[in-house]
This record gives structure tokens, C-alpha cells and sequence, in this order.
């Protein structure tokens, strides 16, 4: 199933299939490497709901929901 | 000399590395991108030696923050003998990703294989003779926090800086190895220095690449055209980036043997479960916020006075043993640590300068020559002095929390509250450090990508009270507090600080609606593992602020007392005077009603000026603002009946505060003013040199304005309370004002469109 990575909901578990968006934030993004084929796991929100924090290539990652909208996942 | 410079990812523990080769005293942290200059120092126990460059850690060299532009600006330009690859063993995917950038250029490099340690505890393999067989560099194993491995890493960079090395990229095998080639064989022919890097950087579309070299870009464009149908459909960027991450998961999970022991919480994320809990992380930040205060400012420990009234004055029979005991313990309760080091501090100071009062009147020397060396240089050096303990623990509690991985943490519960204003998580890092300076926190807004959000960042650091404006509050919550009972001094101080921080993010609000329309700057971060501060490094952190506070009380604050006691004790005829027929008494009458807004003016009488003089020499060094007061304490206490200096500590300040007829209304506005001007000299300085050209002057022009008028309307509301509605009135109608534009541009920009 495919889904958004904002739309993950904590402990939620799911590969990337692609990234939208353009220019240096989605190059950013590819840098700290989240590429298709890489396993995502939510692990928590913040406080205030927002932004997500997320264990990509064994550490954690965080952005915000606006950003882990440009990512693309398949559910596991 | 031979010159290594230390490449890695932020958090790798390169400058914990860097330290232990050069035994420098850099400044190490934990939250991504600490290390936000580079920083040079020479390592010596190799058979010659070399010099060591520690650059800024970066994710890729794509530059995305200015920081990072510096990093690969270094290796391209300055041409370092061999790059030391620093890679976290404990997270090798995304470490390796930058490896296989830095290998595509000409330049020798050798991977340091770092945190094997804990790769090993955690009973996991990692197979360096392999990985260095897959990279085709030199792979050494090392624990920089230990000292382990070092020696052999620094012959491998030996042996490997004696030979060229030219640059290698894992896209050889890909689709996109004809155009790589082309481009590099173009480039070369042109003369132009690492031509393989070049060529993947145009690849990528890096921008700057794509103004340098618009023909081979046309030879990219027209790949990029016959691919259409491909998978990227000539994205080259994702291509290429997605192709590093395949090479490397490919290879290099051979490399990698994980243990087979279930995944257990780590102590990192039992940590994590408390300080970023959902309804807890945010209280808990406040609570700890205000903790650090009440341990450095709180004269009162814990409130056990307030609850269980234990504080009482302890009289011996010696007047040197009551004020040794008094420092620990008096009626006020017990001191917190940061209070008893300034006790003692100002204890040592106040013996000091009996003896040097004492040695230059047994010495013969005239009236003047006293009077200069005690009230003039004494006087405004030891005012300084004595807070400079007090400040280093600050200091210290705050290098805690930064090094701890705690503040990355900070930024991240609190980006949703901040993008309300128009600020990312992110910048509030550099403003916390602002607590402790406004230098280095203004350096570390270079690991913000965005630069309207540098720029506005840069203007509010200021806003967070740092260590040098600490005395100014003290000293006049002191004086109010001694004015009116019931006022607590402790809380007065934090509530001053919370001002400050909501001046900050009022003024980010405002700048976005006005001046620095845009977008809030997105916030892409690593989060770090916790671990314990190493003392070292906290150590390396204090010693270097302590020989900034030293030198600038010996140099800056020296000369300033000098001529702030000249003018107070000389006319304008070179005589000798008493201070109300000085210079300085002049010039203060003279500009003394600017002030009268703020309730420091000519309301005050005879001595109100000596604020405004503070206040002016407080644009020079915030230091200045007290050392001022200590150096006119004397002078005026003399003619003044029944003036009481109160001894020691910030006692001449408040009695000096307090004779001047000051209200505590105007006492506040006094202190707002000098939280928000013009901070110092030298962050000033350090701010202009962050921020783009052509903009420090609003800078200035944004300091003066916002203190004189907030300063006023803080005077003007504490003293006749119904100013606050025509003053919230004027407010609501600048509001809509903006509001009103903002649509009006909005519409404009709509139309323009659909023309």
C-alpha cells in the first residue's frame, strides 16, 4: 500500500518508493539518506505533533510533516 | 609542511579526534555541526610534523548551509596533502556516503574507521580489511575518545599523502559512466583541478558548477534529454544519489555483521522516552531552563529559606570569618553554587584590593595616583573579576546540556511552537547559546541553511541575556528587591529572561511580516545519541571563555574605567575636581534627556546621568555597565550624607542606584534597555561578519530602535498603567497596518499572475 510518510502514524514501518518536491530540500533529504529503497520506521511525534522523528539507515532522522510529505512510502 | 584535514559527518567525533592529535584546546559538542569554523592545530609525535585542519562536519558536498560550503571550499582550494575520512562505525550507511563523494576527487584519502568500540560492545562485526579492499583507500581502526589507533592512522595518512591519488566514483559501473567520462576528459583538457568531481557535481546540477561550466552542462542536458523514458527519466540527481546509497547497501552489508541479539531499548532512547515525552518534554525544558538559573543565580537553594525558614547570619567574633561563612550561608538561606562562586570571588577580590589600596599608600604615592589605581582600575577590574566564576558555571551547565545531545532534542519539541513565528526549531540552538555568549552563538547560526533566518537570528541572539549582561540584572533586581520587601530577586531575574526570550520571538514575528517576508526555513536534522559530557572537552569549553572574560576585563574594561574615571575626576582645565564639576558630569547633563523616556533622564537629578553613561560604555562591552558604577561609586558616595557602600558584592551598585533617587520602574526599563541594544563590540562585529553585506546597519538601526522603545514603553507602562492601552493601541493599528500590506501584496502578486 502506498502512503505518505506524514501520514505514518507512530511504530509504523514502510520502504521509500520516491521523492517529489524539487531544489536543495529534496537534495537534503536524499543526502541524509532517505532514497527509494531505504526502510523507514516512525518512531515518535513531537510534542506539539509535529515534526516526526524517524529511524532511516540505523539513526534518527528528524523533519517536519510538511517535508516528510515529499516521500513516498509502501507500507510494510 | 605536510597539511591533513579531517573530513566527516557532523557528531562523527572529529574534533574529538582533532584534540587528540593536537592536543588543542577546540571545542567539541554533541548536536549536528559544532565545529562551525575550521580550526588548525599541529600534530607532533609522527616522524615530522604535520598540520591538522578540522572542517566543519557535513552530510555530503552538496553544500546546503554555509558551513558546509566551507568544508568543500577548503579541499578544493587549498589543496590538503591528504583528507582523513572520519566514519562512524556505529553508523556506517550514511557516513560512507559522503566517502564516495570525497574519493571522486584528486586528493589522497584515508578512511579513520571511528567508535569500533561500540560497534563491538553492541556484538557486532565490521570487516575493515574488506571495506578497505571495496573502497581501494587506506581503512584504519580507531576509538578517538580512547586514543586508539591513532599512531597507525597517522602513518597510513603518511604513506598515503606521498603518493597522487586520483579520483575514483562508484557511478563507473552505472548508466551515467559515458556522459562521467566525457565530461571529465572535457574538463581536464580545460586545465581545471579534480575534473571527476566536477563532472558528478554538474551531473547533479549543483548550481554554482552550472555557472561555471555552461558547455559541458550542454553535453549534461543532452543525456539528461535521451534518458527521458528511463527510470529517473533524467533526474540525475536522484540518480545519482540513490545510485551511492545501491552501491553502498550493496557492498557493504558484507561488511557489516549485525549480532543477533533482539533490538533492546538503548539508554539513549530511555532517555528519550522522558525529555521528548508528548505532555512532559516541554514543562520538563522549562523546569530545567529555570533550574540552570536557580543554581547559578538563586540565592536561596531549593527555596529552603522560603519554606522552612533556616537562613539566619552567622556572628563571630572576626569580621573576616563572618563574611567567609556569609558566603556559603547567610539569612537569605543557602547559596546555590553559582552564588557561592561569586561570593568567594568577590571575597578574594575585596582582600586583594585592600592589599593593593593598602601597598599604594604605603608606596607614597600622590592622591591622584591612588585614586586612579584604586577607583579607577581596581574598581571597574574587580567588578568584573568577581562575576567571572559565577559566569563559568553557567557556562558550564549550558556546554552540559549541548554536549549531552540535549539541545538537537530542544529543537526538535519545540519547531511547531516556533514556526508559528516564523523560526524553525533549529535557530533556537544558536539563541540558547546566546545565554552564555553572543560571539560563538552567533558564529554557530552558519549551520542554518536558510538566510533570511540567519539574518534574523543574528538580530535576537542579543535577546538572550548573556553571561556579561548577568551583573546588570542582578545588580538591579538586587536593588529593587532591597527597596521593596517582598519582591524576590531570583524571580524578578528569570522573569527579565523570559522577557528577553519574547522580545526575540516578537521580533522574528514582526521582521517576517515586514522586512524578511518568506517561508520558515525547513528542518531536516540528526538527531544524536545521548551520551555524557566528556569533562575534557566541557573543560576545553571553559578555558577558552575564561581567557576571553580575562582578557577583556584586563584590556577593554581596563581602559574604559581609566577614562571613565578620568572624566568623572577632571575638568574641562585638566584640574583636579570633585565629579560635579567634571567632564563627564557635563557630557552626562548634556545627553541625559534622551533618556527621559525611559525613566533614566532628567527626572532623576543631579546623578541621574551616571546611567546613561553606563549605558553608553555598555555598547562597548556590557562588562562596562557595572564596572562603571564601581568606578563612580566612590565619587559620588562622597556627597552624598549618610551613603553607605554596603561593603562588598554589588553592594556600592545598589547603594549607588538607590542614592541616585532612581525608581524601580526606571531601574527596569535601565535594565531592558541594555538586554536589548547593541550587545558588545565584539558580537557586533561577529554578527556583521554572519550576516550578508549591506544589512549590518539595519542590524545597528534594529538594536537602537528596539531598545530605546521598548525600554520606554516598559517605563511607561510600570509607572501609570493606563499607558499600556494606548500603547496596545498603537500596537493593534501597526498590526493591521501589516496585515492590511501584506494582502494588498498578496493581491498584486495574484494579479500580476493571472496578467
Amino acid at each position: 500500500m502506498e502512503k505518505k510518510l506524514s501520514e505514518f502514524s507512530r511504530g509504523e514501518r514502510g520502504v521509500v518508493l520516491r521523492i517529489e518536491g524539487e531544489g536543495r530540500v529534496r537534495r537534503r533529504i536524499f543526502d541524509m539518506g532517505v532514497t527509494p529503497g531505504a526502510e523507514i520506521l516512525l518512531r515518535k511525534l513531537a510534542p506539539l505533533g509535529d515534526p516526526v522523528e524517524v529511524t532511516v539507515r540505523g539513526y534518527e532522522l528528524t523533519l517536519r510533516k510538511s517535508e516528510a510529505a515529499c516521500v513516498t512510502m509502501e507500507v510494510l | 609542511m605536510l597539511k591533513f584535514a579531517l573530513a566527516g559527518n557532523p557528531n562523527c567525533g572529529k574534533t574529538t579526534l582533532f584534540n587528540a592529535l593536537t592536543g588543542s584546546t577546540a571545542h567539541v559538542g554533541n548536536w549536528p555541526g559544532v565545529t562551525v569554523d575550521k580550526r588548525e592545530g599541529v600534530y607532533k609525535k609522527g616522524s615530522v610534523p604535520v598540520s591538522v585542519v578540522d572542517l566543519p562536519g557535513i552530510y555530503s558536498l552538496s553544500p546546503y548551509t554555509p558551513e558546509e560550503l566551507i568544508a568543500r571550499n577548503f579541499i578544493l582550494e587549498e589543496k590538503p596533502d591528504c583528507v582523513i575520512n572520519i566514519v562512524d562505525a556505529t553508523n556506517l550507511e550514511r557516513n560512507l556516503y559522503l566517502t564516495t563523494q570525497l574519493l571522486e576527487m584528486d586528493v589522497p584519502v584515508v578512511v579513520a574507521l571511528n567508535m569500533m568500540d561500540a560497534v563491538r560492545k553492541k556484538g557486532d562485526a565490521l570487516d575493515s580489511a574488506r571495506l578497505e579492499k571495496e573502497l581501494g583507500v587506506p581503512v584504519a581502526e580507531i576509538s578517538a575518545l580512547r586514543g586508539e589507533g591513532i599512531g597507525d592512522l597517522m602513518q597510513c595518512a603518511y604513506k598515503a599523502a606521498q603518493k597522487k591519488r586520483e579520483g575514483s566514483s562508484v557511478l563507473a559501473h552505472s548508466s551515467l559512466s559515458h556522459l562521467l567520462a566525457d565530461v571529465t576528459i572535457a574538463l581536464r583538457g580545460e586545465g581545471i583541478s579534480h575534473p571527476l568531481f566536477h563532472a558528478v557535481k554538474l551531473a547533479e546540477g549543483d548550481e554554482e558548477e552550472v555557472k561555471a561550466h555552461p558547455q559541458q552542462m550542454q553535453t549534461v542536458r543532452a543525456f539528461q534529454k535521451q534518458c527521458a523514458g528511463e527510470e529517473f527519466a533524467g533526474d540525475l540527481e536522484a540518480q545519482i544519489a540513490d545510485a551511492r546509497y545501491k552501491y553502498i547497501t550493496a557492498r557493504f552489508s558484507a561488511v557489516l555483521t549485525r549480532s543477533a541479539k533482539p533490538n533492546t531499548l538503548s539508554g539513549s532512547d530511555k532517555a528519550d522516552r522522558v525529555l521528548t515525552h508528548r505532555i512532559w518534554g516541554i514543562p520538563l525544558f522549562l523546569v530545567i531552563l529555570f533550574g540552570i538559573f536557580h543554581l547559578t543565580f538563586g540565592e536561596d537553594l531549593f527555596y529552603l529559606n522560603a519554606i522552612f525558614k533556616i537562613g539566619f547570619d552567622v556572628e563571630t567574633g572576626n569580621d573576616i570569618l563572618n563574611s567567609f561563612v556569609a558566603v556559603f550561608f547567610s539569612s537569605a538561606g543557602v547559596s546555590s553554587p553559582g552564588v557561592i562562586l561569586f561570593n568567594l570571588m568577590d571575597f578574594v577580590c575585596s582582600l586583594a584590593g585592600d592589599g593593593i589600596a593598602n601597598g599604594v599608600s604605603a608606596a607614597g604615592a600622590a592622591a591622584w595616583a591612588q585614586g586612579l589605581v584604586n577607583d579607577g582600575i581596581w574598581a571597574g577590574v574587580s567588578g568584573v573579576l568577581s562575576f567571572i566564576p559565577q559566569i563559568l558555571f553557567l557556562f558550564l551547565l549550558l556546554s552540559i546540556l549541548e554536549d549531552s545531545g540535549y539541545m538537537a532534542r530542544v529543537a526538535f519539541i519545540l519547531d511547531r511552537a516556533f514556526r508559528k513565528f516564523g523560526l524553525s526549531g533549529r535557530a533556537f540552538i544558536p539563541m540558547i547559546m546566546g545565554f552564555g555568549c553572543s560571539v560563538p552563538a552567533a558564529v554557530n547560526t552558519r549551520t542554518l541553511a536558510d538566510e533570511k533566518e540567519r539574518i534574523m537570528t543574528n538580530r535576537v541572539i542579543p535577546f538572550f541575556t548573556c553571561g556579561a549582561k548577568a551583573p546588570i540584572l542582578a545588580a538591579v533586581c538586587g536593588a529593587i528587591a532591597a527597596q521593596y520587601a517582598g519582591i524576590n530577586a531570583d524571580l524578578l531575574v528569570f522573569a527579565l529572561y523570559l522577557f528577553g526570550m519574547a522580545m526575540a520571538v516578537l521580533s522574528v514575528a514582526v521582521m517576517r511580516q515586514t522586512t524578511m517576508r518568506g517561508e520558515v526555513a525547513p528542518f531536516i536534522m540528526e538527531l544524536p545519541a545521548y551520551h555524557l559530557p566528556q569533562f575534557r572537552s566541557l573543560m576545553v569549553h571553559l578555558w577558552d571563555k575564561l581567557k576571553h572574560y580575562v582578557q577583556k576585563a584586563f584590556t577593554i574594561i581596563v581602559a574604559s574605567s581609566v577614562v571613565i574615571w578620568f572624566l568623572s575626576n577632571f575638568a574641562w582645565n585638566w584640574q583636579m575636581v570633585e565629579i560635579q564639576n567634571s567632564i563627564l558630569y557635563d557630557i552626562g547633563a548634556f545627553v541625559q534627556w534622551v533618556c527621559t523616556p525611559m525613566g533614566f533622564g532628567v527626572q532623576l537629578g543631579q546623578f541621574g546621568w551616571v546611567f546613561v553613561v553606563a549605558a553608553v560604555t555598555g555598547l562597548i562591552a556590557k562588562e562596562n555597565v557595572i564596572s562603571t558604577f564601581y568606578v563612580l561609586a566612590p565619587a559620588i558616595g562622597a556627597l552624598i550624607p549618610g551613603w553607605d557602600d554596603g561593603e562588598s558584592g554589588i553592594g556600592p551598585v545598589v547603594a549607588l542606584m538607590e542614592a541616585t533617587g532612581i525608581t524601580w520602574q526606571g531601574l527596569v526599563a535601565f535594565t531592558v534597555f541594555n538586554m536589548l541594544t547593541i550587545p558588545c563590540f565584539a558580537a557586533a562585529a561577529t554578527v556583521r561578519g554572519e550576516t550578508p553585506k549591506g544589512k549590518f546597519r539595519y542590524t545597528v538601526a534594529f538594536w537602537m530602535l528596539t531598545s530605546y522603545f521598548t525600554a520606554t514603553a516598559v517605563y511607561l507602562v510600570l509607572s501609570w498603567w493606563w499607558t499600556a492601552f494606548i500603547l496596545l493601541a498603537l500596537a493593534a493599528l501597526f498590526v493591521a497596518y501589516i496585515i492590511l500590506r501584506g494582502r494588498r501584496a498578496a493581491c498584486r502578486m495574484r494579479c500580476g499572475a493571472e496578467k
